[in-house]
């Protein structure tokens, strides 16, 4: 079991890495003219990953397309080539450069996506009839239908109780409205880890409480 | 509690979770790991959990399979 990545001190490579790995890792931490290249050839790269990930979610975004899918994914390949060199001496080499680097590229894209498809939408923020009645008959985008009623008033009632305004707000969109995190944390100006913290702790007093008042069979580890 | 009942997807699941930069910083390896044909669920499991627990992250890590698949093949 690994809980963290292989520790290797930062901005050395284990010898096994593969040679074009390295040449990309080499590349980007030369200078002047050369420095200016690999980031171009990074840039590339990641365009057209950008571009692929667009292509395979586009059944999610049908109506983003053309000129504008292409401005979107300059972007992510921007923001994401960016991420890559500051991120650089975080490469240990545990996997080949291209897979680690494909991975900024998917999240930029993701991010842009979403906020993108969501622009000027409303975010449910409150824990009305109509969120709870959504609940109860299955109505949400992700089809969470919780069947027992005395369950139900049970988690209303720990979400008015047990939750910060923070969470209750994060919780009240993200779990319950089915809104894209990434959203939400534009909307915060915060980032998608740190409102998955805030929502990650939301269902962790949820959980204790529904365990505390035996709605709840499994006892909470964390 | 299991991950297909719909409070879980409310809920989440309890234990260890990466959250999504600890995601990020294994995600690559995860994959590769994966394509290999090695457990890479076993290997990470705070990371496995997470992606149950978060479906941005979930998605994304879609994609970087796609990728990492693509640039095999």
């Amino acid at each position: 079991m690994r809980s963290e990545p292989a520790q290797t001190p930062a901005g050395s490579l284990p010898d096994a890495l593969d040679l074009e790995s390295r040449a990309w890792v080499e590349g980007l931490r030369t200078t002047g003219g050369e420095l200016v290249a690999a980031i171009e050839r990074l840039h590339d790269l990641l365009l057209r990953a950008a571009h692929s990930e667009a292509r395979r979610r586009r059944h999610l975004y049908p109506e983003i397309s053309g000129a504008e899918l292409d401005d979107l994914c300059g972007q992510a390949a921007d923001d994401a080539v960016l991420a890559v060199t500051r991120k650089l001496d975080g490469y240990r080499g545990a996997s080949r450069f291209t897979t680690w680097a494909y991975g900024f590229a998917v999240f930029e894209v993701s991010v842009q996506l979403r906020r993108h498809r969501w622009r000027g939408g409303v975010i449910p923020t409150a824990d009305d009839d109509t969120t709870w009645e959504r609940l109860a008959s299955g109505g949400t985008t992700a089809q969470t239908r919780i069947e027992s009623a005395e369950l139900l008033r049970a988690l209303r009632r720990a979400v008015a109780e047990e939750l910060s305004p923070r969470q209750r707000q994060v919780f009240v969109a993200v779990a319950l409205n089915d809104v894209e995190i990434d959203v939400i944390a534009g909307q915060l100006q915060s980032t998608r880890g740190a409102v998955y913290k805030v929502l990650h702790d939301a269902r962790r007093k949820l959980r204790l409480r529904l365990e505390r008042e035996g709605h709840l069979e499994q006892a909470e580890t964390t | 509690m299991n991950e297909h009942d719909p409070l879980t997807r409310l809920l989440g699941t309890p234990g260890e979770d990466s959250g999504c930069e600890g995601g990020m910083a294994m995600i690559a390896e995860y994959v590769e790991l994966e394509l290999a044909g090695r457990n890479a669920e076993e290997l990470f499991p705070a990371l496995a959990a997470h992606l149950r627990n978060c479906p941005a992250c979930a998605e994304d890590y879609q994609g970087l399979v796609a990728l990492a698949r693509g640039r095999q093949s």
